[in-house]
C-alpha cells in the first residue's frame, strides 16, 4: 500500500522524510548493535578488558555536538522547503470548502457544488478556502501530502498542485465526533480538458451571482448602497484594501474580515461608523457567507479579477 | 532534618497498625501509601488495557464490527485518560513514595498526612470519571485532549472536568511532598550531587507538575464555564477562539509528556548500572540532560498544533525547539549504552526491560523527531504514525521502565524473590508482542490512516489485523506480570537478601528486605563508597 505521489509537494516532502528516516535508522541500528556487542562482550565471566571509565568530557561533548549539527542541517532544509511550500502562487484557483459534522461541502466559483468529492484539474494550483459549520475538522489528502485543520468562524487555506490524474482518498484527520471515521470522500484529479467538460456539465449559478441574490434578499443594500440614508461603509473596492478600525488599528479586508463582518460585526468596527450592523450569526450558513464574500470580491477588487 | 527525625522517633519500635482500616485508609507511612499507589496503578493499567482491547477488537477488520462509533470514541478517550492519569502517573508517584525516602535516608515523606490525602483523592476522581460510562448520555467521547467546540457537545463534560481537578490536586500535593522531602530530609552527607538519578528525575518532574497541572485545571475550567455559564473563551461568536484552548492545553500537555518519561529515565539510570556492576557513565551529564529536557519542554507546545495554522515564525521556532530536545535525550541514550561498556553484565528481568527500553524508546524518540519537521508533520499529524510514536514512548518507554523498576525493587518491598523464569517469560512476550502491536502502526500512518476512527478504508486492513493480534497477545502477556507479582508477594519461598542485586549501590539496599515499616528513624551514617554516585568529581 505505497502511497502515490500525486501533488507537486509529494516528492519534496518524501525526500526530506526519507533522509531523516535513513539517518534515524542508522542511529537506532548503531545503538542496537553496540548494545548487543556490549551485552555479549561484557557479560559476566568473559575475559574482556574492563575499563573503569565513569565519564569523559570529550565523549560527552562529541555526542552532544554531532547530533546537534546534524539536526540543524535537517532543520535548515525543512525551513527552506517549508517557506517554499506554504505560500500559494498568485494564479492559484480558489475553491471553497465547508466542513460540517460529518461531510465535506465544496463550492466552485462557477457554482458547481459537490459533497464529499472534489474535482480538480492536473497542473493547476488550487487554493482551498475552508471553514467549518460546527467543530474543528481537518482536510487531509494523503496522496498530496497536505493537511489543514478547518476551524469554525475562521478561514484556513490549503493549496496544492495535483500532478497525476486519478481518484484519491480525502479524510477528516481531526477527531470530530461520533461519525468522524465516516467523514471521508475523494479527490478526483482530471486532465484539464476533462475538467473543463466536468465544469460545463455541472455549472450552476455562479457563486458570486448567488451572493448577489442573497445580498438583495437579505436587504444589505438598504444600508450599504451609496444612495442609502443609513451611514454605513461603502463596499466598493473593499476586498484587498486596508480598513481603519474604530480602535485605531487597521485590518486587511481579506476573506476572513468579510466573513467576520457579516457574522460578528461588533468584532471589528470600521472607524467613523456606529456599530449598528446586525449580526447574521445563526441566520446564515457558512455556505451562504462564502457566496456573499465571493460577491463582495467582485464589487471592484484591487487584487483579484471578478470571477 | 533532625526535627523530622525526632518527630517520628516514638514510632520507631511500632510495626504497622494491625487494624486493616487504620493501616491502609489512615496511613501516613510512605511505604504503605506507595503500595496503595502501585496497586491503584496496576488496577488502572488493566482497566485502561481492557479499553484498548475493545479498540483493537473493533479495528481487527474494516467496517463496523462490534461496537457503536460513540462507544468506540468513549473507549479511545477513556483509554488515554485512565492510562495517563491512572496508570503511568500514579505508578511513578508510588515508586517515588516507596523509594525516595529510602534512597536519601529519610524516615518518611516530609508531609505524611498530605501524602495520605493525595492518594485517597484518586479513587474518588476515577469513580467520578468512570461512572459516566454507565450514565444516560454516555461518557466523554471527545478525545482526551478535549478540544472545543467538540468537547462542549458532551453531556458528561462536568464529570470529567471535576475528576481532572481532583487528579490535579492529588498530583500537585504529591509533587510538593516530594520536593519538600528531597530538599529537607536528606540524611547528612547526602549532597544533591550524590543523590541517585531516580531522585533527581523525580525532583525535576515534581517542579514540572507544580508548574503545569494548574494550567490544565484552568483550561478545563474555561471549558466548564463556556458550557454552563455562558462565557466565550473558546467560542468565536463571543470573541473567543477555539485555538486558545489548544495553546493552553498543550502548554500543560507537553511538559506532561516529560512528567511521564523523566522518572522512567531515572529508573533506567538505576537499573543499568546495577546490572553492569559499574557506576553510571557521566552522572552529571545525566542530571543536566534531565534538567535541560525539562526546561525545553515548556517551549515546544505548539508542535502539537502545526496543522491548525500558525504564523511562519512560530512554526519555525517550535520546530527548532523541538529538535533541540533530541540532543539531551541523545546524551542520555549514549550514556546508558556507555554504562554497559566495560561492565560485568547479567541479564535479570529488570535489566532486560531496561535494555529494551533504551532501544524502543529511541525508536519512539526518533519518530517524534520526524514529526517535528513542519513539512512532514503536515502529512503525518493526526495519523497512526503519531499513535505509533507516542505508544513507543509511553508503553515501551514509560511502562517498560515501570515494569523494570517493579522487578528491581519488588524483592525489597515484599522480602521475597519473584520467579525469574516467569519474569523473563513476561519480558519476552511483552517485547515481541508490543512490537507486533505498534510497529505496523507506523506503516498505517505513512499510508495515511487517520487516528481515532472505528471504521477504516479496506486499504488499511492487513496492518490493522497484525496490530490487533499483537495487541491481544501483549494484553494477555500482562497477566503474567500480575501472576509474578502475586506469587512474589504471597507465595514465594525464596527470601531476598538486604542487597537484593549483587551490583546494587545506594541506601535502599542497606535496610532489611522486606523494608521494615519504619526505616532511618535515625539518619544513617553515609559512606560514599556505598552510594551509587558517592564520588562525583567531574
Amino acid at each position: 500500500m505505497t502511497l502515490p505521489q500525486a501533488s507537486s509537494f509529494a516528492p519534496n516532502v518524501d525526500h526530506l522524510f526519507d533522509t531523516l528516516l535513513a539517518l534515524c535508522t542508522l542511529v537506532v541500528v548503531g545503538v542496537f548493535t553496540v548494545m548487543i556487542v556490549f551485552c555479549v562482550k561484557y557479560r559476566r565471566g568473559t575475559s574482556a578488558e574492563r575499563t573503569p571509565a565513569r565519564s569523559h568530557l570529550g565523549v560527552e561533548l562529541t555526542w552532544t555536538l554531532v547530533p546537534f549539527v546534524l539536526f540543524m542541517g535537517i532543520f535548515g532544509w525543512s525551513v527552506h522547503l517549508w517557506i517554499r511550500l506554504r505560500t500559494p502562487p498568485k494564479d492559484a484557483q480558489p475553491i471553497y470548502v465547508v466542513a460540517k459534522q460529518w461531510m465535506w461541502k465544496v463550492q466552485h466559483p462557477g457554482g458547481q457544488r459537490e459533497i464529499d468529492q472534489l474535482h480538480v484539474p492536473v497542473g493547476q494550483p488550487i487554493r482551498l478556502v475552508m471553514t467549518s459549520q460546527d467543530v474543528i475538522h481537518s482536510f487531509y489528502v494523503p496522496a498530496f501530502r497536505v493537511k489543514q485543520d478547518v476551524l469554525p468562524d475562521r478561514y484556513t487555506e490549503l493549496w496544492f498542485t495535483a500532478t497525476q490524474a486519478g481518484t484519491y482518498h480525502l479524510f477528516c484527520a481531526e477527531f470530530c465526533g461520533t461519525d468522524h471515521s465516516r467523514m471521508r470522500g475523494e479527490v478526483v484529479v482530471m486532465a484539464p480538458a476533462d475538467y473543463a467538460r466536468w465544469l460545463q456539465a455541472h455549472a450552476g449559478i455562479g457563486l458570486a451571482a448567488q451572493g448577489a441574490a442573497l445580498f438583495r434578499r437579505l436587504g444589505c443594500s438598504g444600508c450599504h448602497d451609496p444612495q442609502s440614508g443609513v451611514h454605513a461603509p461603502s463596499l466598493e473596492n473593499l476586498y484587498g484594501s486596508t480598513v481603519p478600525l474604530s480602535d485605531g488599528s487597521q485590518v486587511l479586508a481579506d476573506e476572513r474580515y468579510l466573513h467576520d463582518s457579516i457574522l460578528l460585526p461588533k468584532k471589528q468596527v470600521a472607524a467613523g461608523y456606529a456599530p449598528i450592523m446586525p449580526s447574521f450569526e445563526g441566520r446564515l450558513g457558512e455556505e451562504d457567507v462564502l457566496a456573499l464574500v465571493a460577491y463582495l470580491k467582485t464589487r471592484g477588487t484591487q487584487t483579484e479579477k471578478p470571477e | 532534618m533532625a526535627h523530622a527525625a525526632t518527630h517520628d522517633h516514638h514510632d520507631e519500635h511500632h510495626g504497622a497498625p494491625s487494624n486493616f482500616f487504620t493501616r491502609w485508609f489512615m496511613s501516613t507511612n510512605h511505604k504503605d501509601i506507595g503500595t496503595l499507589y502501585l496497586i491503584f496503578s496496576l488496577t488502572a493499567f488493566f482497566v485502561g488495557g481492557s479499553f484498548a482491547m475493545v479498540i483493537r477488537a473493533e479495528l481487527f477488520k474494516p467496517g463496523m464490527q462490534l461496537v457503536q462509533p460513540y462507544f468506540f470514541n468513549e473507549m479511545t478517550t477513556m483509554h488515554a485518560l485512565v492510562m495517563i492519569f491512572g496508570a503511568i502517573m500514579p505508578a511513578f508517584v508510588g515508586l517515588g513514595n516507596w523509594m525516595i525516602p529510602l534512597m536519601i535516608g529519610a524516615p518518611d515523606m516530609a508531609l505524611p498526612r498530605m501524602n495520605n490525602l493525595s492518594f485517597w483523592i484518586l479513587p474518588f476522581a476515577f469513580a467520578l470519571m468512570l461512572s459516566t460510562l454507565f450514565m444516560h448520555g454516555g461518557g466523554p467521547a471527545g478525545g482526551w485532549t478535549m478540544y472545543p467546540p467538540l468537547s462542549l457537545q458532551s453531556d458528561s463534560l462536568a464529570y470529567v472536568v471535576f475528576a481532572i481537578h481532583l487528579m490535579g490536586i492529588s498530583s500537585i500535593m504529591g509533587a510538593i511532598n516530594i520536593i519538600a522531602t528531597i530538599l529537607n530530609m536528606r540524611a547528612p552527607g547526602m549532597d544533591l550531587l550524590k543523590m541517585p538519578v531516580f531522585v533527581w528525575s523525580w525532583l525535576i518532574t515534581a517542579f514540572l507538575l507544580i508548574a503545569v497541572m494548574p494550567v490544565l485545571a484552568g483550561a478545563v475550567t474555561m471549558l466548564l464555564t463556556d458550557k454552563y455559564f455562558g462565557t466565550s473563551f473558546f467560542n468565536a461568536a463571543g470573541g473567543g477562539d477555539p485555538v486558545l484552548y489548544q495553546h493552553v492545553f498543550w502548554f500543560f500537555g507537553h511538559p506532561e509528556v516529560y512528567i511521564m518519561i523523566l522518572p522512567a529515565f531515572g529508573i533506567i539510570s538505576e537499573v543499568i548500572p546495577t546490572f553492569s556492576r559499574k557506576p553510571i557513565f557521566g552522572y552529571k551529564a545525566m542530571v543536566f540532560a534531565i534538567a535541560s529536557i525539562a526546561f525545553l519542554s515548556f517551549i515546544v507546545w505548539a508542535h502539537h498544533m502545526f496543522a491548525v495554522g500558525l504564523p511562519l515564525g512560530a512554526e519555525i521556532f517550535f520546530m527548532y525547539a523541538t529538535m533541540l530536545i533530541a540532543v539531551p535525550t541523545g546524551v542520555k541514550v549514549f550514556n546508558w549504552v556507555s554504562t554497559m561498556w566495560g561492565g560485568s553484565l547479567t541479564f535479570e528481568t529488570p535489566m532486560l526491560f531496561a535494555i529494551a527500553f533504551v532501544i524502543l524508546f529511541t525508536i519512539g524518540g526518533f519518530s517524534g523527531l520526524m514529526l517535528a519537521l513542519v513539512p512532514a508533520d503536515f502529512q503525518y499529524h493526526d495519523t497512526y504514525f503519531v499513535v505509533a510514536h507516542f505508544h513507543y514512548v509511553l508503553v515501551t518507554g514509560a511502562a517498560f521502565a515501570i515494569m523494570s523498576g517493579t522487578y528491581y525493587w519488588l524483592p525489597k518491598w515484599c522480602g521475597h524473590m519473584y520467579s525469574e523464569f516467569w519474569g523473563k517469560m513476561h519480558f519476552w512476550n511483552s517485547v515481541v508482542w508490543v512490537n507486533v502491536l505498534f510497529f505496523p502502526q507506523h506503516f498505517l500512518g505513512l499510508a495515511g490512516m487517520p487516528r481515532r476512527i472505528p471504521d477504516y478504508n479496506v486499504a488499511f486492513a492487513n496492518f490493522n489485523m497484525i496490530s490487533s493480534i499483537g495487541g491481544f497477545l501483549f494484553g494477555a502477556s500482562q497477566l503474567i506480570f500480575l501472576g509474578v507479582i502475586i506469587h512474589a508477594v504471597f507465595f514465594s519461598k525464596k527470601k531476598a537478601p538486604d542487597r537484593v542485586w549483587e551490583g546494587a549501590r545506594g541506601l535502599e539496599w542497606t535496610v532489611p528486605s522486606p523494608a521494615p515499616h519504619h526505616t532511618f528513624a535515625l539518619p544513617p551514617v553515609i559512606h560514599d563508597d556505598e552510594l551509587a554516585h558517592g564520588h562525583v568529581e567531574d
